[in-house]
């Protein structure tokens, strides 16, 4: 039984580890900060999360506790496959509980139990650089980045207002980190944008076909760019999780049937369960769960 | 009006390789004068105004800029930062091409706002109101304000792309042909808007053309360049009813009239 042996340990090379810890390392040591690595093909196409699968090589160690979420939920095809993944080529420890984990590798959600110091939570990024759909040149954005000219940014929210009378972003919503860089969060709904700020956790971001890894440190101001007459604010839902009743939580939308029938559940599958298996129970809960057979 | 120049640029010269871009060329700006260039193309007007306007650096010579706080600041000698933050709040560029000039793809009202959003107001409101007001200034209707600039003539993108300069006060604004392209009725019109506006805002101008009318309408003083020399200056007036230069002679005889 040698599968792990026709690996080097996290599938990486140890050269390239190093090099993608190098990154990660400049990364935190300059918050938000793009750094351009030399990333790898991986045996995943790109878009399905190869910068964060390589940021997660290069951390993760064999005691580590890995968790993969994709959108909030551990069961879905790209969350199961590389949890599959690392328990090959790692042979660590996988679980879908938020809080043993070690490492969080997640795609476009934060988990809703808060994190705490020690974890590690990388996410997948398609497009790293926030001003991109205003200014095509990398150039151009880099020299922005450098001169702090964040001007363009704010044109791109009053678009929105001009366009929708209000800031119709909803999700990789713009934040300044450490007072110092824009930085697009990844395509997290902007609902998260306030759990990272000055989060206990490390986040480390990887964007695998744009080649970039970028990083907030623990107890980072991570800032939501707004205007002082049109504030930052994250989205409410008017009803509670249809399974589990819980409240404040980023809620996802079912279609049960074709006559438009749909619900609103707990899009973080984790938190969803721990609580119903605590007894609670929203309106459209199973009555009493069906006896083992 | 003060006895100190606006910009002093001296032995300013531009080689491409060993070809001639501009040679040695020196002159003063006064602040709320307006400066003409002119030369038929090729002959280095383009490359004299893009080197004062610090988006090419020159071969040698200096210029020097008077800031706001008096001081003379030798302008390839700034850091890049410092020059880009001039270019955007204490002077303007407008371009030949609107579309060089203007984000296509953002509204009429955010193309004027930038400028305020990229020194820090941060008052969707306020720089809402400042964006009226300015498309007023330039004749363009209220109502346009969300639309973008690929919706609007020629023209009218001139006007907006003049609007979008002229929001932070400049006191340094640089023409490259700013009628070129656009027909007559329409030419007439924005030259009307421009020299209202310089007259009415004091600001100093820098126009590059090769439209001698443009020249005798909009500026005081003026220079006439061949194969990147300056071959004469003066009054405008002066130059272009009593030249002297046997270039400007033929530039002026040159003249279709109509």
């Amino acid at each position: 039984m040698t599968d792990i042996a026709t690996y080097n340990f996290a599938y990486l090379d140890e050269q390239t580890k190093r090099m993608i810890r190098r990154a990660i390392l400049k990364g935190i040591a300059i918050p938000g900060y793009q750094v351009p690595f030399a990333s790898r093909e991986m045996p995943m196409p790109y878009g399905w999360g190869t910068g964060g699968v390589q940021v997660t090589a290069s951390i993760i160690g064999p005691d580590d506790v890995l968790k993969v979420i994709d959108q909030g939920a551990d069961d879905t095809t790209n969350a199961v496959s590389i949890r599959a993944f690392f328990k090959k080529v790692a042979n660590v420890a996988v679980t879908t509980d938020t809080a043993t984990a070690t490492i969080i590798q997640t795609r476009h959600r934060i988990p809703e139990h808060p994190l705490t110091a020690g974890q590690v939570l990388v996410y997948q990024v398609p497009i790293p650089e926030p001003l991109r759909f205003l200014e095509p040149r990398e150039t151009e954005t880099r020299k922005m980045h450098a001169l702090e000219e964040y001007g363009l940014m704010h044109v791109k929210l009053y678009e929105d207002i001009a366009k929708h009378g209000r800031i119709a972003t909803t999700y990789a919503y713009p934040v300044k980190v450490e007072g110092r860089y824009v930085m697009d969060p990844s395509p997290t709904p902007k609902f998260d944008n306030p759990k990272m700020h000055r989060s206990p956790a490390l986040q480390l971001f990887g964007a695998g076909r744009e080649k970039r890894i970028y990083a907030v440190p623990p107890f980072t101001d991570v800032v939501s760019l707004d205007f002082e007459d049109h504030p930052f604010e994250v989205q409410t839902f008017d009803q509670p999780c249809a399974l589990c009743a819980a409240e404040n939580v980023y809620l996802d939308e079912v279609i049960l049937d074709d006559h438009g029938g749909h619900m609103f559940v707990c899009s973080d599958t984790d938190h969803c369960e721990k609580r119903r298996a605590d007894g609670h129970r929203g309106h459209l809960a199973p009555e009493t769960t069906e006896p083992a057979q | 009006m003060t006895d100190e120049p606006l910009l002093r640029v001296s032995a300013l010269s531009k080689f491409y390789g060993s070809r001639v871009g501009c040679d040695n060329v020196s002159f003063d700006l006064w602040p709320g004068e307006v400066l003409a260039v002119v030369g038929e193309s090729g002959s280095g007007k383009t490359t004299l105004l893009n080197c004062l306007s610090t988006r090419l650096l020159p071969s040698s010579g200096t210029a020097s800029y008077r800031m706001r706080d008096g001081q003379f600041r030798e302008l390839y000698r700034m850091s890049e930062a410092e020059r880009r933050f001039l270019m955007r709040t204490d002077w303007g560029f407008v371009h030949q091409n609107p579309a060089d000039g203007l984000r296509m793809t953002v509204s009429a009202g955010a193309n004027v706002g930038e400028r305020l959003m990229a020194v820090g107001d941060r008052h969707y409101g306020k720089i809402r109101a400042t964006a009226v007001d300015w498309l007023s200034r330039v004749e363009i209707e209220e109502d346009r304000i969300d639309d973008e600039p690929r919706a609007f003539s020629g023209g009218m993108r001139q006007r907006l792309q003049i609007a979008r300069n002229l929001v932070t006060g400049p006191r340094l604004v640089f023409m490259d042909e700013p009628t070129g392209g656009l027909d007559v009725s329409v030419q007439a019109r924005l030259l009307d808007l421009l020299r209202g506006l310089v007259t009415d805002l004091g600001l100093a101008a820098i126009v590059v053309t090769h439209d001698l009318a443009v020249a005798r309408l909009l500026s005081q003083r003026m220079m006439v360049m061949k194969d990147g020399r300056v071959v004469e200056s003066g009054l405008t007036d002066r130059v272009l009813d009593d030249p002297r230069a046997p270039y400007t002679q033929l530039l002026v005889s040159s003249i279709l009239q109509v």
